[in-house]
């Protein structure tokens, strides 16, 4: 029961912050948004018991991305687009067709329990015992089954602030 | 009882609002916040999988997602800076300097 009103009021909460981020004129209030919107989800993985991707999402989505975010904010001049038109000129039509994109998926979904036995789609996400010290499982399979991608994550990050540094630099 | 369909829905939902950001907003920073949503939606799905089968691998997967929206933000949020200085514009629709 708590499991039910806890998805209901995070799901709710992110799709609500997801609206509003892509709507808002202010780019400072998208950037208000978003954060409720990834701390909404930060929620539905608690309820999902990934105690480790919890913290892992409010430290470095809504801690080190966010702050990037408001910082380049605070440091291109935004009132000049702030005044003018937000949505592309024919914005009715791609919107429409990121809607029938997403409703064809939907359709997929509900012909996919249709079709396959119909527990499949109803499995309850319940919380299993295997995955009980959820931080050392995560850290266990990072450091032996998933080293070289870990590794190579590393070389990605190191990859992307040089070219971050290199980008933003005066004179190149 | 909260079952898969619920967490697909609920993905599919946030997915489809972040590529409505994508495909209508003129302001390159807000269109970079819809692809974060994006990513956040597919971890969504990663983690509710891992969870229905009880094997960690989707939530490692969706740890390897969050260092490269982490990445893709630092690179884009430094092009977006490098532009700025050219062009003094944020817009999406005046990026045209490679047309000639």
């Amino acid at each position: 029961m708590a499991d039910t009103i806890l998805f209901y009021f995070f799901g709710g909460l992110a799709v609500l912050s997801a609206i509003l981020v892509v709507t808002r004129r202010n780019a400072v209030h998208s950037a208000v948004f978003l954060v409720t919107a990834l701390l909404a989800t930060a929620g539905l993985f608690l309820q999902l018991r990934a105690e480790f991707l919890f913290i892992v999402q409010v430290i470095l989505y809504v801690g080190g991305i966010m702050v990037l975010f408001i910082f380049v904010i605070m440091l291109v001049n935004l009132d000049v687009a702030m005044r003018q038109a937000q949505f592309n000129r024919a914005w009715y039509v791609w919107g429409l067709l990121a809607v029938a994109m997403g409703a064809q998926v939907y359709v997929v979904f509900h012909y996919a329990r249709m079709q396959t036995s119909a527990s499949f789609f109803n499995q309850a996400v319940a919380p299993v015992e295997q995955l009980e010290p959820n931080t050392q499982l995560v850290g266990q399979a990072l450091f032996s089954t998933y080293m070289l991608p870990f590794e190579i994550a590393s070389i990605l990050l190191l990859v992307a602030m040089i070219g971050a540094v290199v980008m933003a630099k005066k004179r190149v | 009882m909260i079952s898969i369909n619920h967490y697909l829905v609920l993905s599919l939902a946030l997915f489809t609002i972040g590529v409505i950001g994508v495909v209508t907003r003129r302001n390159v920073i807000i269109i970079l916040m819809s692809i974060e949503l994006i990513l956040n939606a597919v971890n969504i799905n990663l983690v509710a999988f891992s969870r229905l089968y009880g094997s960690v691998n989707g939530q490692i997967f969706s740890i390897f997602i969050i260092t490269d929206a982490a990445a893709e933000a630092a690179v884009g949020l430094g092009i977006i800076i490098a532009f700025f200085r050219n062009r003094e514009t944020v817009l999406g629709d005046e990026m045209d300097l490679l047309k000639g």
